[in-house]
Formats: structure tokens, C-alpha cells, sequence
């Protein structure tokens, strides 16, 4: 008996912090987004009325900024898989004994605040930087263009905020292929392109799938980017709930617009994993 | 174009290969001609050159210096994927996303052949699998992912398939079936294959003609009998099997024999077995030449008297004895149990015998250890 029991008296810390702040406040957002204001109530006093008219009109009221979400939460984790997915290649397979070293320097930018470096993302594009004169010098863009307060600052800065969750599962997946299967690809006739669609890739899809989940769904939900290297223009979901939540005071709207993300990204992501098929992998 | 080498066949040819990492010369000025339809075994013991030499030939390497030709074709630097020829790897790196069925057929729908199926089931009842077809290759043992790293190769009916220790992962008794398996599979399909092994017995078993490596060069090639019976180094003498090293001074000449004076005893050894470049040899028999007998039997041949049994190890089919020599040398000798029972007991003074034609003259300056220090259970290479 007390066999048996024992890893059910493990598991039950984890429980009870998942409880108490998963389950809870989970309940408690549902709660509230069915919730309408106090007639001649003062800013910020709710009652509960089971007004679920709440989710459509904060949907219609929003959609423009749920379908900015996913297209800029698409493009950072295209673009990530782009850059990380050669990174994570030659971590795995050609940096030898430095291999750890170069995991470190994926890692390395955590050590600092992902504020921080958002706000650098904003000088670096900014006007003093080197990077605008340069793009102007050579005539990639006009005088009158400018990078911050854009859409592309805002998917870059995503890009790169979230790059270290797609490099590291990518890595994992790819260090785990056999040099040999890949060797044995090439015996077969199998040249340097067809061993990467035939071989390396089905391999490391694992780890495509896991990059891409990690990177898109917390881009997706994300407004630290939008809001420091953004405009009104390029505001995402994130910042519509900030703003309503801490601005305007007004949870029913704030939560019920968590809840269509939340339901939003579960559709998408069971979609894109059926899709995959992960589980027809090793 | 280059895929002129695809067509390739005819003799494997390597032209004084040498091939450096840094300063450390893995294969060292190598030629070689390995005829089509032969098996050939490349043997030696790790870090010798033979598994980089395999790679070369099969294109994952280039030499730094040096050709490699099938028949008339000039393969040096053409890539693997455009060469005809196909590797069995050692733990046979078979694809783990793709079922047994598509393993076999990855080359052959590569090459754009039409018949997959039907070359896929030919293939797959040749190794005895067929049922496995739908399997993922985790799901098989050690000796089916063997057959169809094997069959893999062979569907593709390569001008020269590559065995680089491919029966190393398995176990004695499997390896043995292997081995005979192997060489069955070569006859049937009519393939040169080139084996890489550090299993002198391997080698042995399955090759039609050894090439003994060491530090990168080739010591010593030949019929698996030949290289036994007649080897011209100390490193092949106890490479291959155990060998008796005696020191020796060629002394006359009789005929078609030598005579040699070994610590003051006179044998005699054929002219053609002699590999001495003056009177300073070691004479060479292996251990199951000798015959024991005590000191006043009668006996033919040459003989070396004033021995002492040292040790008895009865293992079966035959008993082994150390036989300390008058000059402090332990003799090796492997007695036949043909009666059933050990004669000889420890402390038993003999007389140690054997037939003038099974001995062999090294040069005197070799090392004796050469090739029996060597380990040959590590199984990495390179």
C-alpha cells in the first residue's frame, strides 16, 4: 500500500501550487469575463450577469489586433526557425568540442533582462543607431524611413526575444541523429539536398515542432515588443488586455479577450500537431 | 559528367593513397588491387588505416594524396552519392524515421529505378525477412538490423559493396551464422565485397584474400592459408592465430632447406618460407605443429629437446602446453585430444617435434611482440 502511495504523495506539492495558481485564477478570469459593470457603480466595480454578448463584443471590437497577433507571432517564429534552425545544425554537428561554449552563448542573453533587451532592440533600430544609416548609405532604404515604431522592429524584436526557445529544441533533436544515418544517406545516392529533406529533416521534426510551439505561442501573447518598438499601429492582443486590464480597468473585456487567445492558440496548435504528426516520429 | 562514375565496374585499383589528419598519418602510401567479384578483407587491429581506408573508397574521405580507380574510371573526388558503390556501416545506421520496406528502397528510389517493389521483396527473401517489411527498425534485433543494413546495400547492386565492421555488435554465436551467411549472400550475388575487420577469425572465415594492415600500410597480402601458413613479418605471424618466435642463425644449405642453429640444435626449414635478409632469423611455427613426446620416443623431423612442461590447460578440443626451453623460452603447443585424455603432465620432461615444412624464418631484427599486444576487442577506429 504505502508502495503505491508514494508517488501520489510526491506529485501532491505540484498539485496544490498548480491549484492554487492555475486553477484557481483560471476560474476567477472566467468568472470575471462574464461580469458587466455596477449601474452608478464607480470605475472598476463589476457584478456577475453571465454576459457572455462579453466575448463577442470584445472579439468584434478587437479583431484587427488578434489578426496582427498571429501574423507577427507566424513571421518572428518563421524567421526564428530560419535563423536557428542552420544554428542549431552546426552546434550539433561541427562545432566539436566547443559545443557547449556555443550553447552558453544561446543561452547567454537570459542573463539579462528581456526588457533590457528590448529596449536595446529600440537604439540599435533608432535613428543614432548604426544600423539605419548604414541601410540608408547603401540605399536599401529612404531618408524619410525610419525602423522604430514599425512592424518589422516589432517582429524583430520577437524574433530575436524568442530565438533561444526554437535554437535549444532544435538542438536536442538534431544532436540525437546518428552522423552515420546521414553518411549512409549519401552512400545511397542521396545528395547533400536530398539527405536534408529525406533524412535530416524528418529526423529533427521533434524539434521543429517543439521550437515552433515554444516560440509562436508566447509571440503570440506577447505585448513587451509591441509596446517598446511599436506604434498604435502595431498593436497586438497583448497590449489590447494590458491596457484594458491596468488602463481602463475594465476585466470583463481584459479577461474575456485572454480567454478567445487562449482558445485561439489551443485550435491552432492541435491543428498544427495533427498536422505534424509527431507521434508518428521515433 | 561525373556521374560517368556510376556506370563504373571492374578492378578496385588504389594507387599510393596516403591520408593525413594533421601530422598523424592514418593510411600511409597504400596500393592496392582488389579484383571484381572477389571478397576481400582489409584486417588489422584499430587505428591501423583500415576503416579510413574504406571511407575513401567509398567516397566520405578524399586521400591527400593519391588515386582511386574502378576499372578505367577515375573515382578519387567523386562525391559517395555519384559512386557505385554501397557500405554496410558498422551499426548499420539504418533510417529510424522510415520503415523497414523504405530503408531498403531509399537508393533505389533515389536512382529513379521503376520495380521498387518487386527489387525491395527479392532482396528482402534473400536475407530471410520479408515479413518485417512494415517495421520500424528499433523494433528489430541486433541481427535483423544486420541483414537489412546488408540487403539496403546489395538491393542497389553496387560495382562494390563496403562492410566496415558490420558482424562487431553481435554476438559470438550469431556472428559466427553471420559469417557463413555472408559469404553465401557474396556467391549468390556475384558482388566484390570489401570487408573491414579487426576479427582475425572473421577475416579468416569469409575472405578470399586478406590484406593484413598495420600503421597504415599493408604488412603482408595473401589467402587466408597463405598468410597462416607463411607469414613474412612478425606482425602478421601473431596477428593471425599464435606463433612460436625462436632466435636462430641460418648455419647451411641442403638442397631446397636451410639449416638453422637454434641455441645449439639444428633444424632444418624451406628455402621458399624463409622472409631473413641474412643469418639472423627467428624461426616461426605455430603452436599446433608441435608435437610433444617424452625424452626417449623416437620421433621424425625436427626436434628440440630438453623441454619441461610448464602449465596444462585442457580446453576441450585440444589441450594447450607451456614447454620451457633449455634457453628460458616458453614454448606454445596445442595437442590435438584425438584419445580423449591429456598425456602429458606439468613437470614432464620432452622433447617438442614437428614436420621440417611447417616452418618459417622472419628476420632476425624484428620485434617479436608485433601484433600480439594489440587489443584487438576495441572496436573503435579512427
Amino acid at each position: 500500500m504505502g508502495k503505491i502511495r508514494t508517488p501520489y504523495l510526491l506529485l501532491l506539492p505540484g498539485f496544490g501550487f498548480l491549484f492554487v495558481f492555475f486553477i484557481l485564477p483560471i476560474l476567477n478570469l472566467a468568472q470575471t469575463s462574464t461580469q458587466t459593470a455596477v449601474g452608478g457603480g464607480d470605475t472598476g466595480q463589476y457584478e456577475q450577469t453571465f454576459r457572455f454578448q462579453n466575448y463577442i463584443d470584445a472579439f468584434v471590437e478587437n479583431k484587427e489586433q488578434f489578426g496582427r497577433s498571429f501574423v507577427y507571432a507566424l513571421i518572428a517564429t518563421l524567421l526564428a526557425l530560419a535563423i536557428s534552425y542552420p544554428l542549431a545544425y552546426a552546434i550539433a554537428f561541427k562545432s566539436g568540442k566547443y559545443k557547449n561554449f556555443f550553447l552558453v552563448l544561446v543561452v547567454a542573453p537570459f542573463f539579462t533582462s528581456f526588457l533590457l533587451r528590448t529596449v536595446a532592440w529600440k537604439q540599435i533600430l533608432g535613428e543614432e543607431g548604426f544600423v539605419v544609416p548604414t541601410l540608408r548609405n547603401i540605399g536599401i532604404i529612404s531618408d524619410s524611413t525610419t525602423l522604430t515604431s514599425t512592424a518589422f522592429a516589432v517582429v524583430m524584436g520577437m524574433t530575436y526575444n524568442f530565438l533561444p526557445f526554437m535554437t535549444l529544441p532544435l538542438f536536442a533533436s538534431i544532436d540525437r541523429i546518428d552522423p552515420r544515418t546521414l553518411e549512409a544517406s549519401g552512400d545511397l545516392y542521396a545528395n547533400g539536398f536530398t539527405t536534408f529533406r529525406k533524412v535530416t529533416l524528418p529526423l529533427s521534426m521533434p524539434g521543429v515542432v517543439a521550437g515552433t510551439l515554444l516560440t509562436f505561442i508566447p509571440a503570440a501573447g506577447d505585448y513587451v515588443n509591441a509596446a517598446i518598438l511599436g506604434s498604435p499601429n502595431t498593436k497586438m492582443i497583448g497590449n489590447v488586455i494590458e491596457s484594458r486590464y491596468f488602463k481602463i480597468v475594465d476585466y470583463p473585456t481584459a479577461a474575456a479577450l485572454s480567454f478567445t487567445l487562449m482558445a485561439a492558440i489551443l485550435i491552432l496548435v492541435t491543428i498544427y500537431i495533427r498536422k505534424a504528426g509527431t507521434e508518428e516520429l521515433v | 559528367m561525373s556521374f560517368d562514375a556510376s556506370s563504373a565496374r571492374g578492378d578496385l585499383i588504389l594507387t599510393r593513397i596516403t591520408k593525413e589528419y594533421g601530422d598523424f598519418k592514418a593510411v600511409d602510401d597504400l596500393s592496392l588491387t582488389i579484383p571484381k567479384g572477389s571478397f576481400f578483407a582489409l584486417l588489422g587491429p584499430s587505428g591501423c588505416g583500415k576503416t579510413t581506408t574504406l571511407r575513401m573508397i567509398a567516397g566520405l574521405e578524399e586521400p591527400t594524396v593519391g588515386s582511386i580507380h574502378l576499372g578505367q574510371t577515375d573515382i578519387t573526388t567523386t562525391k559517395p552519392y555519384q559512386r557505385p558503390i554501397n557500405t554496410v556501416f558498422q551499426n548499420y545506421a539504418l533510417f529510424p524515421h522510415l520503415t523497414i520496406f523504405e530503408n531498403i528502397a531509399f537508393g533505389l528510389r533515389r536512382r529513379g529505378i521503376k520495380d521498387v517493389d518487386a527489387e525491395v521483396n527479392k532482396v528482402l527473401n534473400l536475407v530471410e525477412l520479408p515479413h518485417l517489411a512494415g517495421r520500424k527498425p528499433t523494433q528489430l534485433s541486433g541481427g535483423q538490423q544486420q541483414r537489412i543494413a546488408l540487403a539496403r546495400a546489395i538491393v542497389n547492386r553496387p560495382a562494390l559493396l563496403l562492410l566496415d565492421e558490420p558482424l562487431g555488435a553481435l554476438d559470438l554465436k550469431l556472428r559466427r551464422q553471420m559469417q557463413i551467411e555472408l559469404k553465401w549472400i557474396q556467391k549468390e550475388v556475384g558482388l566484390t565485397f570489401v570487408h573491414v575487420t579487426h576479427d582475425q577469425e572473421e577475416a579468416m572465415t569469409m575472405a578470399d584474400t586478406i590484406a593484413v594492415m598495420n600503421e597504415g600500410k599493408i604488412e603482408q597480402m595473401g589467402s587466408p592459408a597463405d598468410l597462416y601458413d607463411d607469414p613474412e613479418t612478425a606482425f602478421v605471424a601473431n596477428f593471425l592465430g599464435q606463433s612460436n618466435l625462436i632466435k636462430g642463425t641460418i648455419s647451411g644449405n641442403d638442397g631446397d632447406s636451410l639449416i638453422a642453429d637454434v641455441f645449439g640444435q639444428k633444424i632444418s626449414l624451406p628455402k621458399s618460407r624463409s622472409h631473413a635478409v641474412d643469418n639472423s632469423i627467428y624461426v616461426g611455427i605455430r603452436p599446433e605443429k608441435f608435437r610433444i613426446s617424452l625424452l626417449n620416443t623416437p620421433v621424425n623431423g625436427n626436434v628440440l629437446t630438453g623441454g619441461r612442461i610448464e602449465d596444462v590447460s585442457y580446453i576441450g578440443v585440444s589441450t594447450q602446453y607451456q614447454v620451457e626451453m633449455p634457453w628460458g623460452q616458453e614454448l606454445m603447443v596445442f595437442e590435438q585430444n584425438d584419445d580423449g585424455v591429456a598425456p602429458f603432465n606439468k613437470g614432464d620432461a620432452v622433447n617438442i617435434s614437428w614436420a621440417p615444412v611447417f616452418t618459417f624464418a622472419l628476420r632476425g631484427d624484428e620485434d617479436v611482440t608485433a601484433g600480439s599486444e594489440v587489443n584487438p576487442e576495441d572496436p573503435d577506429e579512427e
